[in-house]
């Protein structure tokens, strides 16, 4: 097997993971459990779909996601920061409504039960020249600069420090004047837009918009945040990790040494294993799921 | 207002709040389509309790709904999120297909049914008390094990189903030979053809037995205490480690009841998939019920409902319709239920005050 | 009262009424501050010294009344808008975030930056120059986490003065710190006044409202009752106006008779051996002590809070896990048992907090009376909700629980009452040995007479209690001898005929015999 092939195929399997755990990371480090990322991403993916359709061009699809995870982010907002309502339950819900909604404005927009017709996504197609290709796709970039940055913004901007008080500690950043609902709304905001840019890439990158096509992803990058401990780097390397998992499962497929289902099941179980031993409670942050 | 009085208000004014909004989406949703509000609930309606078949299928729905519904209820109770009903119906349900297809065909039926039982129990119970486990001994969020063990048990199943045990050309396991439930068609020939079956009988049940677990034994004071004060609990010697795994396994036993409903009383054997999300939609079940065994029978029949009536409309909206109804109505009582109780509260906190204040003018 | 607000008051807080649910913490309080001096707030547990300091410095909004600062009104103002007027609170409980560095809590939310970056090295260089201005030592680059108390509450400080604060707000500061630290403190305190700053320093604490105020004003019942000038003011002038009549100071109060116990009359109630117990941090709050109490005595453990008292009864308790050592009831060797077999063995414990783990508070009072005895009242069919009912009116007639309505949850109660539910359910039972930590914290004045009498009664039928108070006041007037307990150890252990305040507070800063 070519190992260039492969880590290029890594890092495309990689790239909504990388998204939606940045995502995960904003939300949850300011304090809001992120377990809408699921529903977050499949909204994205059919803003996406909506845009480029509409638009004629997966630039305006890219609006159109982040559109999508603005509204959404929005509605986990309002019930979360406004209402305190549980964020477990909104999250749920979140996830439901996702499915539910793009099922039925599939059917509306796209008079279809499956899918979306073809959009316009970005670069070519073909079998290798396509996997080189997707390095010409802005969101490719996007995703692979996304941790990193979100790294730059936690830990050196002044947003950033107060968003790190406002998750472990919000009564204390309020103490000192900063408005604690407002840079939570912004987290979640900035939060819901990357993972919706995250289902975004997967619509773009198989030129259509299919029902449910996040497929679990959501939570795969859950589990990086929290395999990562909320750290933007080393959830960087647990979704490239998850990824190289799904590629070699994808490039064994004849080989059948290991069922498919065990390569699956990787994420999950490394995190369950983290979360009852290496990670511990003391990682996350405090104020995780506390409503102010 | 008595505080009896504001304990029902503050129980019943949130789903009040969530059924009006859910009425108020539905309505605009059928709008976007062409359709006439007004129509499309009226065949919602007839769909589901307007004929025998569709009361049969509500009642069929209501049996799943009604387990996962408890399940996540009395982890609600001990404070614990229980958010893989979904595997635990399924483990449930395996495990009760396997055992029945394992018995010996001529087993008396109500000793292999006692068996089968007992299997869901089990297999639900196993997956339940992982999460359990780990919260009581690591301290490891029971929310994020019990969503990532979903897909665990769930390709797990997947496996042993796809590489052992099934029946060829399809995803389900050789049927049952000893353990099936009755459809309640052969009590009541009018519900004839639709799936209820007696696992009904067995949901009720558990809903009684949850009840009166809750709120009349000593675990379920040391329950309720672990959920409402774990430090309190703590010190009135309540061994709140075993609290929460037990109750996690307990949890997930309720779940697993819920897999003989399609497994024992539907189909007659396992199939990949069955769980379809009744497992999540427990969630919404225990919340509309407000986590008390009788609210949530009547919260799963309408979440039946809903479901079943989404097959009615589909001629005219897509059914996804009632699926988005029941996310609006799991968000809005989630958001009503604080702010309810806050209004109440300090409405109350008010009257107190004035009360209050007369009199100490009266004593002074 | 006085009203002598002037234009030149640098605060002036008038008729301020605020309400929490139910609650009303301030009813139409009145305070005037004259600029450079520090100004004592004094008045008992929940008089509402916190709430209305919070109202002045923004975090909170009255519901009725008006605020002035250097004679401008700001009624309702924000913190923001506090801290830019020069109004800056150190909480009781530090605000403070553990995971990031002194000199990123100081600089959080006016942070220096350089282009888009925070400029680390500015943030560090400026605290460093603050810490040395004022003498607050700490190190910029420390995690906050890693600090000790004492040096978290300097953070604090300094967090409020790099804000630019001139009126200074200090809640409690004081119940953290050893004596030095405190005096320590004060000396801070003076340098800020003498550069033209302001202070209001909440407290109950009388010996410290007269060795460090200039002025006092004195609340009680959610509202200010007397304002004095701490020159020619007495420590019973302040008691008076606290608690609304005349006290009799600890000071005063004749000793308990003297109780002559010893080791041949009878056996210990409760025997502890080399015990060893670690903190939630990990460090180890009790460090070997071993100590005694017979039956029918009292021992009084005082102590500046944080040296261990919380550990050491919640490990008698079984609480809290023994690192060494061993606890006997009677003769019977407890150390390895559970909560539950402790009780059933004769142990009886007020827990401190009974908000956290006193009281289940949307329990029933009839339900909370049977805490912890919940296997007593209970058979294979369930809870025996008829013996249960029946135990609850007994007991509320009894411990005088109002309103006497057992099935009124717990949280509907006053703070005494709630504490009368405790101490009826802990009291009211068959025991030997009673523990008792901050038995009359936040509860009115009737409610303490009436669990003081309560204590002496068990201690005359003989029991053994151990009372753990941050009140001396309390130690003193209840205990048959005192125990002062410094870093996990008790520094002395003195019968009370010999126990001065003066002494023990010399034994509270780690004097040995």
């Amino acid at each position: 097997m070519n190992g260039i092939a492969f880590l290029l195929q890594t890092m495309r399997i990689a790239v909504p993971y990388l998204l939606a755990a940045g995502g995960g990371v904003m939300s949850e480090r300011v304090g809001v459990i992120a377990l809408g990322l699921e529903g977050l991403m499949l909204s994205g993916a059919f803003g996406a779909a909506m845009g480029s359709h509409f638009g004629g061009n997966p630039w305006i699809g890219l609006l159109g996601a982040i559109v999508a995870g603005l509204i959404v982010s929005t509605v986990i907002a309002v019930a979360t920061l406004r209402f305190k309502a549980d964020q477990v339950v909104v999250g749920v819900a979140i996830n439901l409504m996702a499915v539910a909604s793009t099922r039925f404005f599939l059917r509306l927009v796209f008079d279809s039960a499956s899918n979306s017709p073809r959009l316009p996504g970005f670069g070519g197609e073909g079998a290798m020249s396509g996997l080189l290709a997707s390095f010409a796709n802005p969101v490719v970039w996007l995703g692979l600069l996304s941790l990193p940055v979100l790294h730059w913004l936690l830990y050196q901007t002044p947003f950033g420090l107060r968003a790190r008080a406002v998750g472990e500690k919000p009564e204390a950043a309020a103490s000192v004047g900063i408005a604690v609902p407002t840079l939570r709304l912004s987290g979640l905001l900035l939060g819901g837009s990357l993972a919706a840019l995250g289902g975004a890439y997967l619509a773009l990158d198989q030129h259509q918009f299919t029902d449910g096509m996040s497929a679990g992803r959501g939570f795969i990058a859950l589990a990086a945040v929290i395999f990562g401990r909320w750290e933007p780097r080393r959830v960087a390397i647990a979704c490239l990790l998850f990824a190289a998992a799904e590629t070699m499962q994808i490039q064994l497929q004849g080989a059948q040494f290991v069922p498919s289902q065990f390569v699956e099941m990787i994420p999950y179980v490394v995190t369950i294993i983290a979360l009852a031993g290496v990670v511990g409670r003391s990682a996350a942050p405090a104020a995780l799921g506390k409503p102010e | 207002m008595t505080p009896r009085l504001r304990a029902l208000a503050e129980q019943l004014l949130p789903l009040v709040v969530a059924l009006l909004v859910a009425a108020v989406v539905g309505d605009v949703l059928i709008l976007t389509f062409g359709e006439a509000p007004r129509t499309v609930f009226r065949l919602l309606v007839e769909g589901t309790w307007g004929n025998p078949y569709g009361i049969g299928q509500v009642l069929y729905k209501t049996t799943t709904l009604t387990c996962t519904g408890l399940a996540f209820a009395l982890a609600g109770r001990a404070g614990l999120f229980n958010v893989g009903a979904e595997s635990q119906l399924a483990m449930g349900g395996f495990a009760a297909g396997v055992v029945g297809m394992l018995l010996p065909a001529g087993l008396p039926g109500a000793f292999a049914l006692a068996l089968c039982v007992l299997a869901a129990g089990v297999g639900g119970a196993t997956v339940g008390a992982i999460p359990g486990a780990l919260r009581a001994r690591f301290g490891a969020s029971e929310v994020i094990v019990t969503i990532m063990l979903n897909f665990v048990v769930l390709a797990l199943l997947n496996w042993v189903i796809s590489a052992k045990l099934h029946v060829p050309e399809t995803l389900h396991t050789p049927p049952v030979v000893a353990g099936t439930v009755p459809r309640l068609s052969t009590l009541f020939p009018a519900l004839h053809g639709s799936a209820a079956n007696g696992t009904l009988v067995i949901a009720l049940a558990a809903a009684v037995v949850c009840w009166w677990a809750l709120f009349r034994t000593r675990f379920g004071f040391e329950l309720r205490a672990v959920g409402l004060q774990p430090d309190a609990a703590e010190y009135g010697g309540v061994q709140v480690p075993g609290v929460i795994w037990q109750t996690m396994a307990l949890s997930g036993a309720l779940a697993g009841l819920g897999g003989m409903n399609f497994v024992l009383g539907y189909k007659g054997y396992y199939e990949e998939g069955f769980a379809g999300g009744a497992g999540f939609l427990g969630i919404a079940v225990a919340l509309v019920g407000r986590n008390h065994p009788l609210g949530i029978v009547l919260a799963a029949v309408l979440f039946a409902t809903l479901s079943q009536g989404g097959l009615a409309v589909n001629a005219l909206v897509p059914k996804q319709l009632t699926d988005i109804l029941t996310a609006v109505v799991i968000l809005a009582v989630a958001t009503a239920v604080p702010e309810v109780r806050r209004q109440l509260r300090s409405a109350a906190a008010q009257v107190r005050q004035s009360v209050a204040g007369t009199t100490a003018e009266k004593a002074s | 009262m006085s009203q002598s607000g002037s234009a030149a008051a640098a605060v002036s807080l008038t008729g301020i009424v605020k309400r929490f649910g139910g609650v009303t913490a301030n009813s139409g309080a009145t305070l005037t501050v004259a600029p450079g001096e520090i100004h004592a707030l004094v008045g008992e547990n929940g008089a509402g010294k916190s709430t209305l300091m919070r109202i002045l410095a923004g975090t909170l909004s009255p519901d009725a009344g008006a605020v002035s600062v250097d004679g401008r009104t700001v009624t309702g103002w924000s913190t923001p808008e506090a801290i830019k007027a020069g109004v800056g609170m150190v909480h009781q409980h530090f605000m403070l975030v553990p995971t990031l560095t002194v000199a990123e809590n100081v600089v959080l939310g006016m942070e220096p930056t350089r282009g888009w970056r925070i400029d680390r090295t500015k943030a560090i260089t400026e605290v460093a120059a603050l810490s040395a201005r004022t003498g607050l030592q700490v190190d910029p680059t420390a995690l906050v986490a890693d600090l000790s108390v004492g040096e978290a509450q300097r953070v604090e400080i300094l967090k409020t003065l790099h804000r630019g604060a001139r009126i200074l707000i200090l809640d409690e500061p004081t119940a953290v710190l050893s004596p030095p630290e405190v005096e320590e403190l004060w000396r801070v305190l003076r340098t800020v006044r003498a550069s033209g700053g302001t202070i209001i320093l909440i407290t109950h604490k009388l010996d410290e409202v007269l060795s460090v105020s200039d002025t006092i004003t004195v609340m009680r019942a959610g509202t200010t009752v007397s304002r004095f000038a701490t020159a020619g003011s007495t420590a019973s002038d302040i008691a008076r106006a606290m608690v609304g009549r005349d006290v009799l100071l600890a000071q005063d109060t004749p000793a308990p008779a003297p109780r002559t116990v010893s080791a041949a009359s009878s056996a210990p109630a409760l025997r502890i051996t080399g015990l060893t117990v670690r903190s939630d941090r990990g460090t180890e709050a009790v460090r070997d002590l071993s100590c005694v109490v017979y039956p029918g005595e009292v021992l009084g453990i005082a102590g500046v809070e944080g040296n261990g008292q919380t550990e050491l009864l919640e490990a008698i308790a079984g609480l809290r896990a023994v690192r060494a050592g061993t606890v006997h009831l009677g003769t019977q060797d407890i150390t390895a048992q559970t909560v539950r077999d402790r009780a059933d063995a004769g142990l009886s414990h007020i827990p401190e907090d009974r908000h956290r783990r006193g009281l289940i508070l949307d329990y029933s009072i009839a339900d909370n009376l049977i805490l912890g005895r919940q296997h007593h009242f209970a058979t294979a069919f369930g809870l025996e909700t008829a013996r249960i009912a029946a135990h609850a009116e007994e007991q509320v007639r009894t411990f005088d629980i109002r309103p006497p309505m057992p099935s009124l949850a717990a949280r509907a109660l006053s703070g005494g009452n709630q504490q009368k539910v405790v101490i009826a359910r802990e009291m009211g039972r068959a025991f030997t040995v009673l523990l008792a930590a901050q038995p009359t914290r936040g509860v009115d004045v009737g409610a303490i007479e009436f669990i003081h009498a309560q204590l002496r009664a068990a201690r005359d039928a003989g029991k053994a209690i151990v009372l753990v108070s941050a009140d001396l006041q309390e130690v003193l007037a209840l205990s048959d001898r005192v125990a002062v307990m410094y870093g996990g150890r008790f520094s002395t252990v003195l019968p009370r005929a010999e126990a001065t305040m003066e002494m023990l507070g010399r034994f509270m800063t780690g004097a040995t015999v």
